[in-house]
């Protein structure tokens, strides 16, 4: 009998081409997303004169630098103009698919992918930003890669890779009221360190990830980055499956069920060996936000920031003031003291339909007292959120209900946090400057970034829930 | 590519951890051609303070490291975000080496592609170089990847790479060269897969 394997040994062996001596391996890609940002690729592929391998596998989204205001009208800055028309015609001269600024399917790559049915389990994805991780949740060999990495894709399909060690976060137990998906995800970051899973694929498992919906899943893949592993993935299952039906690039029909008998052997084997195993109790997992400048400074909402006197390591020390003051922190302080500027929810992390109405049970009837910015995941969430009437929600909290990209997870697009402004965020990095320079991000769930809104200050959602149906 | 054999230049350390790419090069300069401007924006947001001045606190602006060729830098160094122009403002900086107990993994694969080091010593090792360094930062710094050494003066450190990076870096391989090179098993594979896994495939929509 063979050695049982994990998903990830089935999903590599499922993709090599070419195994080399000193253990790399060529492998096949099944999708390849490229945004605005993958112009160097591009400009490498023209300097050699080079061609697309394969277009059909290949699909352009614009999103990094797209305007989430004024849509319709040119784009004001030239330089970012300049970047979503290369984008234009690099996938027109390429004959690659584009879902670009004006069409109805536009939006982040990492909902757009999932949401058109372009991501499928046992699929290899990748593209060209690291929170490609995301698609893992469908159970795909998913991951992002670097230009040159990205222009290798394009001429050839294929990429040369080393395999990941294997690596097993079981959260077992259920989530209690007002916990979500990004709660188990800054908590899984904050237990293993912000390069804790680097070099592993993390598989998650345990009863409290079969409970997650789609969304969830996805949310906790996306962070896997944020924990340094080199991709998250969980196992797809009966809402995996019922999540593809029907979707547009999904197959149809007898090929579905086809193709749902293929998929439903992509798990991890009884028995299978992990390289590192974690485990986390997910009715212990409070509501949880970060406080300091990587996203494993994440604490219980009840906690008070590190106070670095009492710190004795003192390189640790070091950090911990050097955070605290980008912060704009006393040590030590109670966390839900800390009053905030504005909120943002948006992200591939968290701008899913899901998202928007957790945010939007905790707003409805309530008025946010700090301005704030809400960019669904895609414009196809948008109208789905329009539709269910969260549009008027969040626009009667005083938020500017605006368009898809993703905006000010990273301010490309000139959606930024004022220069020492504080923002509860439902996105994925509070690294120093990635709002906007001088900026102080505070990761959290859309249901936190609605409370901290209603309060003006990072706040515990459970008491705002206490009222509300589940 | 650009091989990497052996280097000896002068070191600057920086030893802060979890310097990721948005601090390697903010958001802001993403939209920038590969060009040598990439190189003066390096670390942008820690060298600068919000007025634009040079911080004399942070290791780069100081004249003993000006013309440094090796980092030393804390742990988790080029985490984050993919963005391979993080590489380029390093080597347009003059930079060919980092020197960290760990890298994000998209930078290491990143650095390979540039012919650019990645070397990884321990935290100890590091505070160790790092000390000796900041008391003479005349003395150059000697990577040596067939050895794979880190040597200063008399003193000698063993680092760790992957195999697989290693070999790439000392042979400048080109990488589209050698998978061309391999074209006949990429149309085998790719006919075998369409029948073992048709629903791969997506549909012309």
């Amino acid at each position: 009998m063979s050695e049982p394997q994990t998903l990830i040994d089935k999903l590599w062996s499922a993709h090599e081409i070419v195994r080399r001596e000193d253990g790399a391996a060529l492998l096949w890609v099944d999708r390849h997303y490229v945004h605005e940002g993958s112009f160097h690729a591009f400009t490498q592929m023209h300097e050699r004169r080079g061609a697309l391998a394969e277009p059909a596998l290949t699909f352009g989204i614009a999103d990094h630098y797209v305007p989430t205001r004024g849509r319709g009208r040119a784009i004001a800055d030239p330089d970012t103009a300049a970047m979503v028309r290369t984008l234009e015609k690099n996938a027109t001269e390429s004959g690659i698919k584009l879902f670009g600024l004006g069409d109805p399917r536009q939006g982040i790559v990492h909902v757009v992918g999932p949401e058109q049915g372009l991501t499928l389990p046992g699929l290899l994805i990748v593209c060209g930003d690291s929170h490609t991780s995301t698609h893992g949740a469908f159970g795909a060999y998913a991951f992002g890669i670097g230009a040159s990495e990205v222009a290798h894709v394009l001429m050839t399909q294929t990429l040369w890779q080393k395999k990941p060690m294997r690596m097993r976060v079981t959260v077992g137990g259920h989530t209690t009221a007002g916990v979500g998906a990004k709660d188990i995800a800054l908590a899984v970051i904050a237990h293993v360190g912000a390069d804790g899973a680097q070099g592993h694929a993390v598989e998650f498992a345990g009863t409290a990830i079969a409970a997650l919906s789609m969304e969830g899943r996805m949310t906790l893949c996306n962070m896997s980055i944020e924990a340094g592993g080199r991709c998250g993935m969980v196992a797809p299952d009966a809402t995996t499956f019922a999540d593809l039906k029907g979707r547009p690039y999904a197959p149809q029909g007898a090929a579905y069920e086809r193709a749902v008998e293929a998929w439903s052997t992509l798990v991890s084997d009884p028995g299978a060996k992990f390289d590192r195993e974690a485990a986390l109790d997910a009715g212990a997992i409070a509501p949880i936000v970060t406080w300091g400048t990587t996203p494993d400074d994440a604490l219980p909402i009840d906690g008070r920031v590190p106070d670095p006197a009492r710190e004795d390591d003192p390189v640790r020390a070091r950090y911990l003031r050097d955070a605290l003051d980008y912060m704009g922190i006393a040590p030590g302080k109670k966390l839900t003291e800390i009053a905030v500027d504005r909120v943002f929810i948006g992200s591939c992390t968290n701008a899913r339909i899901e998202d928007l109405r957790a945010a939007a049970a905790v707003l409805a009837g309530r008025t946010s007292k700090v301005p704030g910015l809400v960019s669904p995941g895609s414009t196809m969430v948008k109208r789905q959120a329009e539709q269910e009437g969260l549009d008027r929600i969040f626009r009667d909290a005083g938020l500017e209900w605006a368009d898809s990209g993703c905006s000010m997870c990273l301010g490309l697009n000139g959606d930024l946090v004022p220069p020492g402004e504080r923002c509860a965020s439902t996105t994925n990095r509070n690294f120093r400057g990635r709002q906007g320079p001088g900026a102080r991000t505070h990761l959290m769930s859309p249901a936190m970034v609605a409370a901290a809104a209603v309060t003006g200050h990072l706040a515990d959602v459970r008491p705002l829930l206490a009222d509300r149906k589940a | 590519m650009e091989k990497f054999v052996r280097l000896t230049a002068r070191a600057c350390p920086l030893l802060l951890p979890n310097v990721n790419t948005d601090q390697i090069l903010p958001g802001r300069y993403l939209k920038l051609p590969r060009s040598p401007e990439l190189g003066r924006v390096l670390f942008q947001d820690l060298r600068r303070d919000a007025a634009g001045n040079l911080r004399p606190d942070f290791p780069l602006n100081t004249p003993a490291y000006r013309d440094a060729k090796i980092l030393l830098a804390g742990r988790n160094f080029g985490g984050g975000s993919s963005r391979e122009a993080a590489v380029y403002a390093l080597y347009e900086a003059g930079i060919r080496c980092v020197i960290a107990p760990s890298f994000g993994d998209i930078f290491a694969q990143n650095s390979v592609k540039n012919g650019f080091l990645a070397a990884i010593l321990s935290e100890a090792e590091i505070a160790e170089l790092g000390a000796a360094i900041a008391a003479d930062p005349d003395m150059p710094v000697t990577v040596d990847l067939e050895q794979q050494t880190i040597a200063r003066g008399n003193r000698s450190f063993a680092f760790t790479i992957d195999p697989v990076s290693r070999n790439q870096l000392l042979n400048g391989w080109d990488d589209i060269d050698l998978t061309q090179s391999h074209r006949e098993r990429i149309a085998a594979f790719k006919a075998a897969d369409r029948d073992r896994r048709p629903w791969a495939l997506p549909p012309q929509v």
